[in-house]
């Protein structure tokens, strides 16, 4: 479509906007909305954007696509007057306790009231009060404050392609619930929050571990050690007035100190080792032609996700722990040697204190990586709290800090120092330049990049690189958003992708637009933190990890040596395992008598579905039937039981047959039974 | 005996599986894999809208969201005689709130509850059945019954009562 729409008398030409309300914004008028995100497909439901059309109707100019010769207004006397109703009937069930609602100062609810010019709510509240829902480690829902505007459903289905949440029920009895009413922290939610960050008001928020930071700061029996992932730097002065992209690593280093934190360090020294490791596994993966293509692991969203969806991807994973955990990790070992060498010494001044290692992250879902049991020592979590951007400048702000007033300072060595390739970690397609450039050439001075990636679909959300290795050419994939981590994935098993590494971050953007970050109502702030990330990139004279000169040392006093050494893997490294999507789901089928049961599960999950579970389970069933044994054993179908690539898997008593037969199975119930039988 | 309820249970997954089967497995026949997965169970059990959402590679809570928009549906299990009354306007008129305090006396049901504790039956009210020239009425699993005064309702009950009691042919 070409042509012009005339919006309030203004000629706007129209190039390719697929509705109207963008053409409005590109007149610099600001339609008020709530449910339309430019990223997403359009709901009208709100009800906020109405204009009026060619004179005569009245529609949501977010669902009405621009045409050559349309006429617009977009504020008359009968629209606004439309709006200021819609509103109120939105306000009058939403819970108002704005004075202490974490989003008061970011709602565009609030906002767009106090635009509209609303002053009095004249209808009351009929819905009942609902429970929060509290169950997850990482968000808190409130569905008190919803105005089912649904841009979290969205967001959730169509760029995550999870689709945790939903609108449940009818009428007015509508709300926004995970499956079955249960909690965010029960279902196939990941925890990257973009709910929260898309939620206009405080529905769903990121839960704040503020508190529990604060006592540890008060408690002179601790040593409270911060770190800071490179994408906090970029965007945490926009809540101070300082532009999106200010890197403000040195007054962060500072405010940390003044609010009464011991150490600070770079998450971005965890990153440069990661560098390390990753591309020591890359290396033995293609010199074995095993577990290709690598899957990147810093990004804990993409983690559950495979473990919940991709089981059988997960060998290829990379075993690299994320670079917050890394420095969690070092640091406890770190303290630990310390402790050992003052007690040696004889002046056991510091044993005693416990450590507590706090992490700034521009991410929701870090909340549920430091929760991960595989991220535990000696019975306590590698990272006891984590802290986001946003939680952050809210301590910051409570403390009365100027922020943006404080001097520069510096972070603590060895582990506050990082090169250029850690610093990139924070942005799409970082974590895989990083280890290019270091696979490429560990010590060199570079210029420029090592990856050009090209879109290879549009918007960017997959890109591929081609990387030079030798003789080799690899395929380096960045990935952005899990549904489109879901087509790769598809792609790689089915065998029509090739690639030899795929990076995957689950926000668009990467970790710079993570939900944890301040909130960023029209997107336009991603941009500036990824120019401010690459920035911090290139101001720095040393750029790939091998320049890093803290790394070999740590390695050689720490690790023992040698990358990839037994050492390095006991602290650096992790394993994943296959999760299902919804706790508690069994279907039972034949429960057996009083007498004692075999107990027999069939997996159903789509992958051993696949494989023919469906059969193995219905031949059993006729088969315990034909020999009278329903007295003696317990048959169920269960959702995923992992080593979904040696599926059907069937759990017969404590024993496990994968590419099982109903003969098989039978041949291990029979003799069992017998055993019972006898008794 | 207990076994062969049992082993109905087994069947009835299996049916499900080949209600998926039936329906290519396609998405957009949600709504027709539901009913027929309700006609088995008489409800829609949790487990199984999730093996379903599976099958179907579609999230459990858009399943969940489905299955609770529609009044049909039943996510509660229900009784072997359900019995629904109109509530609409002109059975309203004429008395039908009569007849639910009745059957729920007579029912013993307290609170919120719908369904008596023996799963013998669930009572409901719906709205208009579009039979508003026999107002009150009332529909005992397929059965209309126009006209229906309190002691004609409970009279129902009481039969359907004796004929569970005499044999379970009913």
């Amino acid at each position: 479509m070409s042509g012009f729409v005339t919006i309030d008398g203004i000629k706007v030409p129209i190039e390719g906007e697929k509705n109207v309300l963008a053409l409005c914004r590109k007149a610099n008028i600001d339609v008020p909305t709530f449910c339309y995100h430019s990223k997403l497909s359009t709901y009208g439901a709100c009800r906020l954007c109405l204009v009026e059309i060619n004179g005569k109707d009245i529609d949501a100019s977010c669902v009405v696509p621009p045409k050559d010769g349309m006429s617009v207004r977009t504020s008359t006397a009968k629209i606004r007057s439309m709006r200021r109703m819609n509103l109120e009937l939105l306000l009058a069930n939403h819970k108002q306790d704005c004075p202490t609602c974490e989003r008061s100062a970011s709602c565009k609810l609030r906002d767009l009231s106090a635009k509209m010019g609303i002053r009095d709510v004249r209808f009351k509240r009929l819905r009942a009060e609902r429970p929060k829902d509290s169950g997850s480690v990482a968000l808190v829902r409130d569905p008190n404050k919803c105005i089912l505007c649904g841009d979290c459903v969205r967001y959730c289905a169509e760029i995550q392609g999870v689709g945790a949440i939903d609108f449940a029920g009818r009428g007015s009895d509508v709300m926004v619930s995970p499956a079955f009413g249960k909690s965010l922290g029960e279902v196939d939610c990941v925890n990257c929050g973009q709910c929260a960050a898309v939620c206009p008001t405080a529905a769903i928020v990121p839960r704040s571990p503020a508190d529990a930071v604060w006592k540890a700061l008060e408690d002179p029996e601790t040593v409270v050690v911060a770190q800071i992932a490179p994408a906090v730097r970029v965007a945490i002065g926009e809540r101070f007035g300082m532009a999106p992209g200010e890197n403000a690593a040195g007054k962060i280093a500072t405010a940390l100190r003044m609010l009464g934190f011991d150490k600070v360090y770079d998450t971005a020294f965890g990153a440069d080792l990661t560098v390390v490791e990753e591309s020591g596994e890359l290396a033995g993966r293609l010199a074995s032609g095993e577990k290709l293509p690598l899957f990147t692991s810093c990004c804990p969203a993409w983690v559950k996700y495979a473990e919940q969806f991709f089981p059988e991807l997960l060998p290829s994973l990379s075993s690299c722990m994320s670079p917050q955990a890394m420095v969690g990790s070092i640091v406890r070992e770190d303290a630990a040697r310390a402790a050992a060498a003052a007690v040696a010494a004889g002046g056991a001044e510091r044993v005693g204190k416990r450590v507590v290692v706090v992490s700034v992250m521009p991410c929701v879902a870090k909340k549920y990586e430091v929760s991960r049991p595989e991220l535990s020592r000696d019975g306590g979590p590698l990272v006891d709290f984590s802290l986001t951007t946003a939680e952050l400048a809210s301590m910051i702000e409570e403390a009365g800090l100027r922020f943006a007033a404080l001097p520069a300072g510096s972070m603590d060595m060895p582990f506050g120092f990082a090169t250029g390739a850690g610093m990139v970690f924070g942005d799409a397609g970082g974590v895989a330049e990083a280890v290019a450039r270091y696979v490429g050439a560990p010590v060199s001075p570079l210029n420029g990049r090592a990856l050009e990636f090209v879109d290879e679909i549009p918007g960017g959300g997959i890109r591929s690189a081609t990387l030079r290795l030798g003789d080799r050419e690899l395929t380096v994939l960045s990935v952005q958003g899990l549904a489109n981590a879901k087509l790769v994935a598809r792609g790689v098993l089915d065998g029509s992708r090739r690639a030899d590494v795929v990076e995957v971050m689950a926000c668009p953007g990467g970790c710079v637009g993570g939900a944890g970050q301040p909130i960023d109502p029209d997107g336009s702030a991603v941009a500036e933190r990824k120019r401010g990330m690459r920035d911090a990139d290139g101001a720095r004279e040393l750029r790939t990890t091998g320049d890093n000169p803290f790394v070999p040392k740590f390695y050689a006093e720490v690790l023992g040596g040698e990358p990839g050494g037994h050492r390095a893997h006991e602290l650096l490294h992790t394993g994943y395992s296959s999760k299902k999507r919804i706790q508690d789901t069994r279907i039972s089928l034949v429960r057996g008598g009083e007498a004692q049961k075999v107990a027999v599960r069939v997996c159903v999950g789509t992958s051993c579905f696949l494989r023919g579970s469906q059969a193995v389970l219905r031949d059993v069933l006729a088969s315990v039937e034909k020999a009278g044994l329903q007295d003696y054993v317990d048959v169920s179908a269960t959702f995923c039981s992992e080593k979904c690539d040696k599926g059907p898997t069937v759990h017969v008593g404590s024993e496990t047959i994968h590419k099982a037969s109903a003969e098989a199975v039978m041949a291990l119930i029979t003799p069992k039974v017998g055993a019972l039988a006898a008794r | 005996m207990l076994t062969l309820s049992v082993f109905a249970e087994a069947r009835r997954f299996e049916a499900v599986v080949a209600v998926l089967d039936r329906y290519d497995r396609d998405p957009s026949r949600l709504i027709p894999i539901l009913q027929a997965v309700q006609d088995e169970y008489r409800y829609l059990p949790e487990e199984i809208m999730t093996y379903v959402a599976t099958a179907l590679d579609i999230s459990p809570a858009k399943v969940y969201g489905v299955a609770t928009f529609y009044g049909h549906f039943s996510l509660e299990p229900k009784g072997k005689h359900v019995i629904k009354v109109c509530d609409g306007t002109a059975c309203h008129v004429k008395g039908s709130g009569d007849l639910v305090e009745a059957l729920r006396a007579e029912l013993r049901l307290e609170g919120k509850a719908k369904t008596t504790p023996d799963m013998l039956f669930t009572l409901e009210t719906v709205s208009c059945l579009g039979a508003c020239g026999l107002a009150p009425v009332l529909v005992v699993g397929e059965d209309v019954h126009g006209l229906v005064g309190k002691d004609e309702a409970v009279r129902l009950v009481k039969e359907i009562r004796r004929k569970e009691a005499g044999d379970g042919s009913i």
